[in-house]
């Protein structure tokens, strides 16, 4: 897309971009529901589907109880018999209590019945740091999912893909996972309209470059993108990636990226230790060893239960200085 | 360059570098035999290296005990040439290894990027002659980039009449790395060479022919007394910082009548009166033409002149001498119309330049240089 084209677009926030995308898949399809913790009245923890239920009655928008092994279960049977189930957890923090049916149910069951069983759901999960808003409630637990066969896992980055993933996902006969970056819900963007159905397991290069590629996803984007304007004032060009699709994991795009730029930073807000960062950095060392000019570098969060105050929260996970500082280490050594 | 053996009695002389680009040699002759005492400093071979014949010197004092290799034989830097043993009472260590002689061990795996290692496979780069530039010295993309495939892989002999083909792609090598690697910054300064004129044909019509001062003789002592001043520019650009000189020792390019050029130094130059430093460059000159340059001549220099001449050109923007970081240009001194005391009159001109490099100068400290520079050249008697 031009920019002449995105300044043509609407500009939309990523909230209200995923609030339009559940408003049209509901409108479209009568199958399409939304259930979750206060999804109703209050109009989601995040607002996201505020003043949905007014539109679409409470029997497309339900109020769970406090329960998401409960709901997450009764999702997956919904979308068993035939419905299009949306549902919304409100953090990933509290994912963690429906593992078990998305990791052993919602994800197995097209495997263990040989085909015969498809599990169509959705599931939007609000993910991060930088709310302050501690460690029960900040956590970047996506690679978790990653590591899952069975699971589509998406995270878009910004308003355009918050807008348009959704129909995909929903399209899919099997669980796909969106996760959606706290943070992200004020940023505001252009979004351009409907172009037909989306591949949403591609990674998407949001800044060309040539010396680096800096590998992102999620709220670690627009953080990428602001330390790539930073470092080409020191004269060192970045290419920025959002994965957009955690998994599969857009090996291609990655590789061919990296074999431009012989360089790789991969960030990750989520801890560094067995995190979504070392598949990515495991992988490019795998497919661009012989293109590799330096070694790989992974800016990860700091291995600590996120902290409250708002200080340390900042120093648990990487922000645009540590991401400039790495990149221009990466590119220029000696400076 | 030596290293010790089994034996605390015996050490063994290694085949030292006689400069950064020189990666294997081959001995012509002998100059001592089994049996005979050597003392420090003392030549005791011919080398040909694909520059030039050398002559080695040994670097600590002992008994020739046998020759190792054979003459003619192409062989790598660091092979034992001699053993050689102790004198009696002798227990000092074994010297350290001259810095200027200092090589990565061939059998040592240079540090290098997959990239760079894949780039220099494909292009016949060895990467044991990359000067690396990344972390730790590591040999990365751009490295190779800026060096040379080894212009000839085969095994060379002792042929006179590659020799200056031989040369021409060494020095291409070197001028292309400096080119590349080096961020040059040129200055220039007229310089009123009148009074160096008067006062050096006022020495010589008292000397005789071979007595006689030549003006590079002055400019070796000017430039050395400048470097002196001016530490900055005096010595060496290493693994990303600089390494000051440890004297000064100025290099003069010498073109050789075959084609090509040397740069043997005058060592210690800030501390030599223009008579010795003219005797020394007497020597240089001739055995740069003839052959038989020491060793301890082509290694160390600290900072480079080239000097045009009467009949050359009149400006030069010189090309460094890696790893050095400065390079003083002498262009042809002319009569010139020149303003002394609001008077115009015919003077003696000449234009010096300085090359230098800038990750280890900035401007500022070149000119201060050249005003040194300038200063002692129109006041020969500070010479």
């Amino acid at each position: 897309m031009s920019a002449t084209d995105a300044g043509n677009m609407p500009a939309m926030t990523y909230r209200e971009a995923m609030r339009e995308a559940l408003r049209e898949a509901l409108a479209a399809d009568d199958r399409v529901f939304i259930m979750g913790e206060d999804v109703a009245d209050y109009g989601g923890p995040y607002a996201v589907t505020k003043g949905l239920h007014e539109e679409f009655g409470r029997d497309r928008v339900r109020n769970t109880p406090l329960s998401e092994a409960g709901f997450v279960g009764a999702g997956i049977g919904a979308a068993l018999g035939g419905l299009r189930p949306i549902v919304e957890i409100m953090t990933v923090n509290f994912s963690l209590l429906a593992l078990d049916q998305l990791v052993n149910t919602a994800a197995t069951l097209h495997h263990m019945s040989g085909g015969q069983f498809n599990v169509p759901l959705v599931v939007r999960i609000t993910t991060g740091a930088g709310r302050q808003l501690a460690a029960q409630h900040s956590h970047s637990l996506e690679g978790w999912f990653a590591h899952v066969p069975g699971l589509k896992v998406i995270a878009p980055a910004t308003p355009e893909d918050a807008r348009w993933m959704l129909p995909t996902a929903l399209a899919d006969p099997n669980p796909v996972i969106i996760f959606e970056h706290s943070v992200l819900y004020n940023e505001s963007g252009p979004v351009g309209p409907a172009t037909g159905p989306i591949d949403i397991t591609k990674a998407a290069i949001r800044r060309a470059g040539t010396e680096l590629t800096i590998v992102a996803s999620a709220g670690m984007v627009p953080k990428a993108l602001a330390a790539a304007e930073q470092v080409a004032k020191a004269g060192v060009s970045a290419e920025v990636i959002d994965l957009r699709s955690l998994r599969p994991l857009d090996v291609s795009t990655l590789t061919q990226s990296v074999q431009r730029t012989n360089r790789a930073l991969v960030l990750d807000e989520g801890w560094r230790t067995g995190g979504l960062n070392a598949e990515v950095a495991a992988t490019l060392a795998e497919s661009c060893f012989w293109s590799l000019d330096a070694p790989i570098v992974r800016l990860a969060g700091s291995e600590v239960p996120i902290p409250y105050a708002k200080h340390l929260e900042d120093a648990a996970i990487p922000q645009v200085d540590d991401i400039v500082a790495a990149a221009i280490n990466l590119v220029r050594p000696e400076q | 360059m030596t290293s010790s053996t089994a034996d605390p009695h015996t050490f063994e002389y290694l085949l030292p570098s006689l400069g950064a680009d020189m990666d294997y040699g081959s001995i012509i002759e002998w100059r001592v035999s089994v049996g005979d005492t050597v003392s420090r400093g003392d030549i005791i071979a011919v080398v040909d290296t694909e520059k030039s014949d050398i002559d080695i010197e040994i670097w600590h004092d002992g008994v020739i005990e046998e020759f190792l290799v054979p003459t003619g034989e192409e062989i790598d830097v660091g092979t034992p040439l001699a053993r050689l043993r102790r004198l009696e009472g002798d227990t000092s260590p074994t010297p350290p290894i001259p810095a200027s002689a200092a090589t990565t061990p061939a059998s040592e795996r240079p540090r290098a990027s997959p990239l760079a290692r894949r780039l220099a496979a494909e292009r016949g780069v060895d990467l044991s002659t990359v000067t690396g530039s990344g972390p730790s010295g590591a040999i990365v993309e751009a490295d190779i980039h800026t060096s040379t495939p080894i212009p000839d892989a085969t095994p060379p002999t002792h042929q006179p009449q590659d020799a200056t083909a031989k040369m021409r792609a060494l020095i291409a090598e070197r001028m292309t790395r400096s080119n590349s690697e080096i961020p040059h910054y040129y200055l220039s300064r007229v310089v009123d060479l009148t009074a160096l004129e008067n006062w050096l044909t006022a020495q010589n019509a008292e000397r005789s022919i071979t007595e006689r001062l030549l003006p590079a003789a002055l400019y070796i002592r000017a430039v050395g007394l400048a470097a002196a001043r001016h530490r900055e520019l005096n010595g060496y650009w290493n693994d990303g910082r600089f390494e000051p000189g440890p004297a000064v020792n100025v290099a003069m390019a010498i073109s050789l009548r075959k084609g090509g050029l040397v740069t043997p130094h005058v060592a210690d130059a800030d501390k030599q009166s223009p008579d010795e430093i003219m005797s020394t460059l007497t020597e240089l000159v001739n055995a740069a033409r003839s052959g038989g340059l020491r060793s301890s001549w082509m290694t160390g220099a600290t900072i480079t002149i080239t000097n045009l001449g009467e009949t050359g050109a009149d400006l030069v923007h010189g090309v460094i001498s890696p790893p050095q970081v400065a390079l003083v240009g002498f262009g042809r001194p002319a009569l010139r119309p020149w303003v002394v005391n609001d008077e115009l009159v015919a003077r003696t001109i000449a234009t010096v330049t300085l090359a230098a490099d800038h990750r280890a100068t900035d401007g500022a400290v070149g000119s201060r240089f050249l005003a040194t520079l300038a200063s002692l050249l129109e006041d020969p008697e500070k010479l």
